[in-house]
């Protein structure tokens, strides 16, 4: 108790001092040991962790695994890990990072390389497999996965687009009939969401925001298209105005009172907007497609969440058992029966149950499989401001777009050495 | 324990009443210390060092610290650092003076005797009494796109994006939530104001404007003094309130504290010390004018009351 006033005393000095930076040490010992662990999760999902994790403690008696939660905001969860590093605790043992944490946490070494054996790794989308790995090692296994869905009225748009341009016809045609709704929207607030909108135009448009060596490529001319997209998108009035203040949420609110015709949003809204008990006026009358793109489909970026053994954890053996425990085929189909948050694992997009249950399920798997992951740079947080300060900038109109990307290009060479 | 106490009293009682006085704070003093002295410290030395910025061929973080001079100190210079810094002080006169004219205005009213006295008082104190965050909230779906202030002024307005209209939107919310503060110490201050001092105003015939400025104003200054000092030391600090509605890293809000912050989450703690070092600094400074130039009757009116007690 004394410690955590002490923190606080700390933090609400404003001074982050005493955060520390001391070097990790070596950590080869406990490599072999077996005992109760610790495992770190999301809160969105815990019912579902819940049911999985008290199988395991059933049948190990002498491994028990204590959960823990992680406040709901990624900046937040990560902030907890990365103290939880630097103080080199063992109270976490198996954490659950994001899909875009890995470079930084494996090149600090704060997490330690999965060996591959016992986890069955070509059983899972090899994008998702991707996200986990950091200069072609393993770090933290994909447990949830998911990209960006073009979600489309099927009252009024007869078949999903597949370009850009298709998309726009289909907007003229359907709009002339009704007054009021705008076309399309994705989430272009100043945060993580306007990185992933704009890695999936320049994606889409056929580009990518670091080439096949790591270095920034935004000055190529697919990242022109993508940008010029989304600027011209706003200034014709494509996308809302509003747009510019959306996070996920605020749009799903937006679509569901029918404001426009196509939305791009996560998997986890399908559920959530057919539902007919609440505000939703839209439930039933929607469909999932993925993403459009210039000349042909587009291609999302990948969210996700892996799991990962602590560097500082005391029972690094049972740590990896309880990885590929939770992974496993078994564990998975019963995890997805309770969450609709998408897995990793491929068998499960062709389970007739699970189809049923969830239609949009071959969609998923048909964008995991054209997804990308966003940059995987040990700076990230600094990647995605960079991003987020350009493409703000141009959208709002106080650059341009060939000065927001040479002046990405860069910031971006800097940051990515 | 004041000086013209100790002046009729012999050199060694005193002596001896100060080494006790000193051991009875000395726990107070320990707390501090370690509580506040510490994290200071520890920041002003983190701001002259740096680490983690550098991979090493198989693609991990270099290990340890190094020694960076002034490194650290060079964005203070920087675009970011004096927007925010110009930013902190926008907010804290606009909110500061915003709020005492507010504040005076709801004691004044607090004040009064009639009936449903307690319900107002009461109603006036529940922004207060709203956590930070939660008001945040709330005032970011008022001023969503679709939102309630849009359709009360008719007008399409994106009050979180950059602009004006951000500023806007945390200085009205701010107002909201922290003017019934400044009311609350208005109000005791206030309530020690004798009655009599109105009766004689009344009888010499005196406007109820003219109470206000020459009684009423005078006689509540030290109680809205020690509310505009606690006011501005907050405002200066700012963070979760433009953090929650409009949004982190939006220059047209970004105050000291949530550059500090973005810099740490994004693992600079050598910048982000730095930064805190200078924001502490610039507090430091204002507190030390604002008690020299306009608190200095407060502590004086104090020094009076001791040496009519003495």
């Amino acid at each position: 108790m004394r410690a955590i006033s002490v923190v606080a005393a700390t933090a609400a000095l404003g001074l982050v001092a005493a955060c520390g930076s001391e070097a990790p040490g070596p950590q080869a010992q406990n490599d072999d040991g077996r005992g109760p662990i610790t495992f770190v999760s999301t809160k969105f999902d815990a019912e579902a962790t819940q049911i999985l994790v008290a199988d395991w403690n059933a049948a190990h008696p002498e491994e028990k695994v204590t959960s823990v939660l992680l406040p709901e905001s990624a900046d937040e969860g990560r902030r907890k890990l990365i103290q939880n590093a630097q103080t080199k605790s063992d109270g976490m043992d198996v954490v659950v990072l994001d899909a875009v944490w890995t470079a930084e946490f494996a090149a600090n070494r704060w997490v330690d390389e999965l060996p591959e054996a016992g986890l069955d790794i070509p059983a899972f989308l090899p994008p998702a497999v991707e996200t986990g790995k950091y200069r072609g090692k393993l770090y933290a296994m994909p447990f949830l996965t998911g990209t960006g869905l073009l979600y489309y009225r099927k009252d009024l748009v007869e078949k999903p687009p597949t370009t850009w341009a298709e998309m726009k016809a289909a907007c003229e045609k359907a709009l002339a009939k009704e007054k009021g709704m705008g076309c399309y929207a994705g989430q272009y607030d100043k945060y993580e969401g306007l990185t992933v909108n704009f890695a999936e135009a320049v994606q889409s448009a056929g580009g990518s925001l670091l080439d096949g060596s790591g270095k920034p490529s935004l000055t190529d001319g697919k990242a022109k298209e993508a940008l010029t997209f989304l600027v011209d998108g706003f200034a014709d009035g494509l996308i809302p105005k509003e747009a510019i203040t959306y996070k996920e949420e605020e749009g799903r609110n937006a679509f569901e009172r029918g404001k426009f015709l196509f939305y791009r949003n996560w998997a986890y809204m399908y559920e959530q907007s057919n539902k007919t008990d609440g505000p939703s006026q839209v439930a039933g009358k929607f469909d999932v497609a993925p993403l459009p793109g210039l000349d042909g489909p587009g291609s999302g970026t990948l969210g996700g969440n892996n799991m990962a053994v602590s560097s500082y954890s005391k029972h690094k053996q049972t740590a990896r058992d309880f990885i590929a425990y939770m992974t496993g085929a078994e564990q998975e189909k019963k995890f997805a029966m309770s969450n609709s948050s998408p897995l990793a694992r491929t068998a499960l997009y062709e389970d007739p149950e699970l189809i049923e249950k969830y239609p949009y399920l071959p969609a998923l798997k048909d964008g995991i499989l054209a997804a990308k992951p966003r940059p995987q740079a040990v700076k990230y947080g600094d990647v995605t401001a960079a991003v987020q300060e350009s493409v703000y900038g141009a959208i709002t109109g106080t650059r341009t777009v060939d000065e927001a990307l040479t002046g990405l290009q860069g910031t971006l060479g800097d940051l990515i050495k | 324990m004041s000086g013209a106490a100790n002046r009729r009293r012999g050199p060694r009682e005193r002596a001896g009443q100060s080494r006790l006085a000193a051991l009875m704070l000395s726990p107070t003093l320990v707390v501090l210390a370690l509580v506040v002295l510490y994290p200071l410290l520890s920041a002003v030395r983190e701001s002259f060092y740096t680490s983690g910025e550098t991979l090493d061929a198989d693609g991990f973080v270099v290990e340890g610290e190094r020694f960076a001079g002034l490194a650290n100190y060079s964005g203070v210079l920087g675009e970011r650092f004096v927007n925010a810094l110009a930013n902190t002080t926008l907010f804290t006169v606009a909110t500061v003076s915003i709020e005492v004219v507010l504040g005076v205005l709801m004691a004044l009213v607090m004040h009064r005797a009639f009936r449903g006295r307690g319900f107002l008082r009461a109603s006036i104190l529940i922004p207060w009494a709203v956590p930070t965050a939660v008001s945040g909230l709330m005032w970011r779906w008022i001023f969503q796109a679709d939102g309630v202030a849009n359709t009360i002024i008719g007008q399409q307005i994106l009050w979180t994006t950059e602009g004006v209209q951000a500023k806007i939107a945390v200085i009205v919310a701010d107002t909201w939530k922290t003017a019934p503060f400044v009311g609350l110490l208005v109000l005791a201050g206030l309530q020690i104001i004798a009655g009599e001092v109105y009766e004689a105003a009344r009888v010499d015939g005196a406007s109820a404007w003219q109470t206000f400025w020459r009684i009423t104003l005078p006689l509540v200054r030290p109680a809205l003094l020690v509310a505009v000092l606690f006011r501005m030391m907050d405002a200066l600090r700012v963070f979760d309130l433009p953090y929650v509605l409009i949004g982190p890293r939006k220059h047209s809000v970004e105050t000291l504290s949530a550059l500090i912050w973005d810099e740490a989450t994004r693992v600079h703690y050598g910048p982000a010390s730095a930064y805190g070092t200078m924001l502490f600094l610039y507090i430091a400074l204002i507190a030390f004018v604002f008690v020299k130039l306009l608190g200095a009757d407060l502590l004086a009116d104090v020094r009076t009351r001791r040496r009519v007690a003495s």
